[in-house]
C-alpha cells in the first residue's frame, strides 16, 4: 500500500542527501507517531478522496465512526495507566445495552434507561476491580471472565431476543446533534477534555500515575492503590456502558451478539499507537483519541479505495507496528 | 579435608560497564567440604556464583573443576559438568508433582512414554536419603519452602552434582526447617559432595560449615577453617574494620543531649516470621537512634512494621505512650511518621513522574482541595525544599529518573520532610550516592534532630552510625541484642554485639540456634 506510506521517514534513505532531508520529519514523526500518520492520511484523502474536506465527511462519517472506539479507548487508557488491561469492555457494552433496552421497553423512560445501563456497566467494572485488587487476580485473567461470560449474561437477560424499541429522545445519544456536531463526537470531546483535566490537575491523576509507575512506592507514600485501581476499572466499564447507549440508540435495537464485538482490541490498539506502554505509569489522553481516529480513518480509507478487508486488516496491523516503531526512540 | 580441591578459582576478575565487581577473587572447595561464602552486600558473592555457574563470563582468571580448566558458557553447561545451584527462591515448577520436579528434563521413559512408576520411586528414594518423607505425587506448591528446597537438592543430586551451591537457602525458613536443611547439607557432605553455603546467619555458618571464605569489595580477604576464625573476627573482616582502630565518639557524646525528652516511639518485642524475632527499640524526641546489624538481621523489616507496611504477629508499638496498630503506611503517615526506604528504585521513585510530583506525593491529601491539586501551594513547597536541601536540577518538572542518585535521594527525603513528621525512618539513606551528597544528608539529619525531629537511622556502615547517632540498637537474627549510648558507641562494641549477640537486654526467647 504505497499510499499509506505518507509519513516522511518511511522512505528508506537511499542516499546521504536524502537522509538529511528526512531527518527533521522523522524527529517529528517520532514524537507524534500516531499524529503524523493521521496528518498523512488526511493529506492523502484531501488530495485523492472527493469531498473529504467537508464537514459532513469529517464530522458525520470519520469522527462519528471513531467516537465509540475513542471513548472506550479513553477508559482503557486509565486502566493501562495503572498497569492493567480490560478485555471485558465489549461484553460490558452488550450487558449495558441489553439493560438499557429492557428498561426502555419497560416504559421507564430514557433517563432511567441511561442510568440503569450505566449502573450495570459500573457494577461490571467493580467486579473486575474487586477481583484484581482484593483477590490479586491478574488483570488479563480477571477481565477475561466477563469477556467470556458477559455476552452470555446479556443474552440471558432477554432470552436471546433482539430488543427493538422506539424512543426519539433516547435516539439523541447516537443520532442527535449539539451545535450541529454529532452527539457521539461531542461526548468524545467532552470526556477527553475531562480526562485530560483529571490527569493533569487532580489528586486522582497523580495517584493514578504513581500507582501505575511504582505501586510499592505509591503504597509507601500513603496512596490507597487498591482504590485508585478500582476507580480506573469502574470508570473504564462505565464509559463502555455509555458507548453502548450510543450504539443501540442508532439502530434502535440492542443485539447482545454484536454490540461492542471486538472493541476491546481496537481500544487497546488506539492506546498502544499513542505510544503508551502497557507497563503502566503513563497516559496520553490526546494521543489515545488521535490513535482511535487515525486507525478508523485508515480503515475507512483502505475500504474506500476498494482494498479487500483482509488486506485492510493486515495494513492496520502494520501501521500499529509502524506507529510504535516511530515512537520507540523517544522513550 | 586434605583432598585436592574439586573446584579452584584463581584471580577471578569481572567488571560490569567498567565497574569491577570481582577484582582478583580466589576460591576453592574440596569434596566432602562445606565452605561458607560470606560478605556484605556488593562484596561480590552473587557475581562469583554467577561466574562459576555460567551466568556471567569471567574477564580474567582460572577456574579448575576436577583438575581441568573449565569455562562454563551457560548454566546448562555448568549443570552438565556437575555444578548445581539452589537459590533462596526455589526455581522449580510449583504446579507439577514433587517427583516430576526431581526428574524434570531427564525423566526415564519406556516405549517413548514417561515411566511414572520409576519416576516416583526414584524421587521417593532420593528424598528419603535426605531425610524427607512426602507424597511425591502431590504438586510441589502444596509443601512448605523447606520441602521445596529439599526437592531442589534431590534434583541436584539426581544430576550427579559434585558441587552444590546454596545461595541463602535458609533466609525464608523457620528454625525447625533450618535444622532439617542443615542435616541434609551434612548428609551431602558425608556422601562426598562439595557444598558452598551462603548465609548471613552466623550461627548457621558455625553450625554446619567446615571452612570459610570472606569477600570484601570484590576480593578474597579471608580463607580459613571455621575453627580458626572467631565470629568477631569474621564480622570485622567482613566489614573491613581493624580491631586496633581508635574509638570514635557519637554525635552528642558528652551529654549535651537532654535525656529527659519524651519518648516518641516505643517498640517492644516485635515479631514477624521469618525474620523478626523480638526487635525492641525506643526513640526520644530529637534523638537519632541507629539500627545496626548484619544483612538479614531484621533492620529493614523492623522499619517496615513500624511504618505499617507489614504487620507484626506479636509485640507492641507505642507512639507517645499510646498503643498503635497501623493497617497501612497511610495510617503511619497520619500519625506523623515518614519512611525513606532502602531500595530507592523499587520502593521510592516514581521514575516517569516529575520531581515536583515525586516530592509532594506523600503530602497529596493535604495539597488537594475538592480533588484538585493546589498548584501554587505545591510550587511553593517544591521550591522551598529544593532550596533547603540544595537539590540540583534543571527544573522541578524534570523527570526524577534524570537526576543523579544523590539528588534523587534528597527528593525522597523532601517527600517526607514536607509532611512535617515527628518520626523519620531512614533506611540506608546514603547508600550508593556520592560523598558530597552523603555528608549533606548526614548534617541535614543532624540539624533536623536538633530541631526536635526523632530519627531512626539504619545503616550498614558502622562509621556512619557512630558519627550520626545518639544511641544505637544492635540487631542480630531479628532480635535486639544490645543497646549502646553516646560514647559507648564504638565499632568494637557493635561488632561484638553483631557477632556474639552479647546482650544487655533481657533475651526474650531462648530458641536460638547454637553452634
Amino acid at each position: 500500500m504505497p499510499e499509506t506510506t505518507t509519513a516522511p521517514s518511511l522512505a528508506p534513505p537511499s542516499t546521504p542527501t536524502r537522509r538529511r532531508t528526512t531527518s527533521n520529519g522523522a524527529a517529528l514523526a517520532q514524537k507524534y507517531g500516531a499524529g503524523a500518520l493521521l496528518v498523512g492520511l488526511c493529506v492523502y484523502n484531501a488530495v485523492f478522496t472527493p469531498n473529504f474536506l467537508t464537514a459532513q465527511t469529517l464530522l458525520d462519517v470519520q469522527l462519528r465512526q471513531a467516537a465509540p472506539v475513542a471513548i472506550v479507548a479513553l477508559g482503557m487508557a486509565l486502566v493501562i495507566a495503572v498497569a492493567g488491561i480490560d478485555l471485558s469492555v465489549g461484553s460490558v457494552m452488550a450487558i449495558a445495552g441489553q439493560v438499557g433496552a429492557l428498561t426502555l421497553l419497560s416504559g421507564a423512560g430514557p433517563v432511567a434507561a441511561i442510568f440503569a445501563a450505566l449502573l450495570a456497566a459500573a457494577v461490571c467494572g467493580a467486579f473486575n476491580g474487586a477481583l484484581i485488587v482484593r483477590y490479586s487476580v491478574q488483570p488479563i485473567i480477571a477481565t477475561l471472565i466477563l469477556f467470556v461470560a458477559g455476552r452470555g449474561i446479556a443474552q440471558m437477560l432477554t432470552g436471546g431476543q433482539l430488543q427493538g424499541f422506539s424512543d426519539p429522545t433516547f435516539q439523541f445519544i447516537g443520532l442527535g446533534r449539539f451545535l450541529g456536531i454529532p452527539f457521539p463526537v461531542v461526548l468524545m470531546v467532552v470526556i477527553g477534555a475531562v480526562l485530560w483535566f483529571v490527569v493533569r490537575y487532580t489528586g486522582y491523576g497523580r495517584t493514578l500515575l504513581a500507582t501505575g509507575g511504582n505501586e510499592s512506592a505509591a503504597r509507601l507514600s500513603g496512596i490507597r492503590v487498591g482504590r485508585v485501581k478500582l476507580v480506573a476499572y469502574v470508570t473504564c466499564s462505565t464509559l463502555a456502558g455509555l458507548v453502548s447507549l450510543a450504539v443501540i440508540s442508532i439502530t434502535s435495537a440492542s443485539d447482545a451478539n454484536n454490540v461492542g464485538l471486538g472493541i476491546e482490541l481496537d481500544a487497546i490498539a488506539a492506546v498502544a499507537v499513542s505510544g503508551t506502554p502497557l507497563s503502566g505509569g503513563r497516559i496520553s489522553v490526546i494521543g489515545t483519541v488521535v490513535g482511535a481516529v487515525m486507525l478508523r480513518l485508515l480503515q475507512n480509507t483502505l475500504i474506500a479505495r476498494g482494498v479487500s478487508r483482509e488486506v485492510a486488516q493486515m495494513v492496520t496491523g502494520a501501521v500499529i507496528v509502524l506507529a510504535l516503531f516511530l515512537q520507540r526512540r523517544t522513550h | 579435608m586434605v583432598e585436592a580441591p574439586l573446584l579452584e578459582m584463581r584471580a577471578i576478575h569481572k567488571s560490569f560497564a567498567g565497574v569491577p565487581a570481582l577484582a582478583g577473587v580466589d576460591f576453592h572447595v574440596a569434596p566432602g567440604e562445606i565452605r561458607a561464602l560470606v560478605g556484605q552486600n556488593g562484596a561480590g558473592k552473587s557475581t562469583l556464583i554467577k561466574v562459576l555457574t555460567g551466568v556471567h563470563r569471567r574477564d580474567a582468571g582460572t577456574v579448575l573443576f576436577e583438575g581441568h580448566e573449565v569455562d562454563f558458557t551457560s548454566t546448562q553447561a555448568a549443570q552438565d559438568a556437575g555444578v548445581a545451584t539452589i537459590y533462596q527462591e526455589v526455581n522449580l515448577v510449583p504446579y507439577r508433582s514433587v517427583a516430576e520436579n526431581v526428574c524434570i528434563g531427564r525423566a526415564p521413559r519406556r516405549f517413548g512414554l514417561l515411566d511414572w512408576k520409576t519416576i516416583n520411586a526414584d524421587a521417593q528414594n532420593r528424598l528419603a536419603e535426605l531425610g524427607v518423607k512426602v507424597d511425591v505425587t502431590r504438586p510441589l506448591m502444596e509443601y512448605p519452602i523447606a520441602t521445596q528446597q529439599m526437592t531442589a537438592i534431590a534434583r541436584a543430586l539426581s544430576f550427579d552434582a559434585r558441587l552444590v551451591i546454596m545461595d541463602e537457602p535458609t533466609s525464608s525458613l523457620a528454625e525447625a526447617e533450618v535444622t532439617v536443611l542443615l542435616d541434609a547439607i551434612r548428609r551431602l557432605r558425608d556422601s562426598g559432595v562439595a557444598v558452598v553455603f551462603v548465609s548471613h546467619r552466623l550461627d548457621e555458618l558455625y553450625a554446619v560449615c567446615d571452612s570459610i571464605t570472606v569477600l570484601r569489595d570484590g576480593s578474597t580477604v579471608a580463607d580459613a577453617s571455621i575453627a580458626e576464625l572467631s565470629k568477631y573476627e569474621l564480622v570485622s573482616t567482613m566489614l573491613g574494620r581493624s580491631l586496633t582502630e581508635s574509638e570514635r565518639t557519637g554525635r552528642h557524646a558528652g551529654g549535651i543531649r537532654a535525656t529527659d525528652a519524651p519518648t516518641v516511639l516505643q517498640a517492644t518485642n516485635l515479631r514477624r516470621a521469618p525474620v523478626l524475632n523480638g526487635s525492641t527499640l525506643d526513640i526520644k524526641k530529637g534523638e537519632i537512634v541507629g539500627l545496626a546489624g548484619l544483612l538479614g538481621s531484621g533492620r529493614s523489616e523492623t522499619a517496615r512494621v513500624l511504618f505499617g507496611a507489614d504487620k507484626i504477629t506479636d509485640g507492641e508499638i507505642r507512639m507517645s505512650g499510646t498503643a498503635v496498630n497501623f493497617a497501612s503506611p497511610r495510617d503511619a503517615i497520619r500519625a506523623r511518621i515518614g519512611y525513606c526506604s532502602e531500595d530507592r528504585k523499587a520502593d521510592g521513585l516514581i521514575p516517569d513522574l516529575s520531581v515536583r510530583e515525586n516530592l509532594t506525593l506523600a503530602l497529596l491529601p493535604k495539597l488537594t482541595r475538592r480533588g484538585i491539586v493546589n498548584r501554587k501551594r505545591q510550587t511553593q513547597i517544591v521550591d522551598e525544599f529544593i532550596g533547603r536541601l540544595g537539590i540540583k536540577l534543571a527544573s522541578p518538572d524534570q523527570k526524577i529518573r534524570e537526576l543523579s542518585g544523590g539528588n534523587q535521594q534528597k527528593v525522597l527525603l523532601a517527600r517526607w520532610l514536607c509532611t512535617k513528621p515527628d518520626l523519620l525512618i531512614l533506611d540506608e539513606p546514603t547508600r550508593g550516592i556520592d560523598v558530597g551528597a552523603k555528608q549533606e544528608i548526614q548534617s541535614l539529619v543532624s540539624d533536623l534532630a536538633d530541631d526536635g525531629l526523632s530519627v531512626l537511622f539504619i545503616s550498614s556502615e558502622l562509621e556512619e552510625i557512630i558519627t550520626s547517632c545518639d544511641r544505637v540498637m544492635v540487631l542480630r537474627d531479628g532480635q535486639t541484642v544490645h543497646e549502646l549510648d553516646g560514647s559507648a558507641i564504638t565499632e568494637e562494641a557493635m561488632l561484638h554485639a553483631m557477632a556474639e549477640g552479647t546482650s544487655t537486654i533481657e533475651p526474650i526467647d531462648g530458641g536460638q540456634l547454637h553452634a
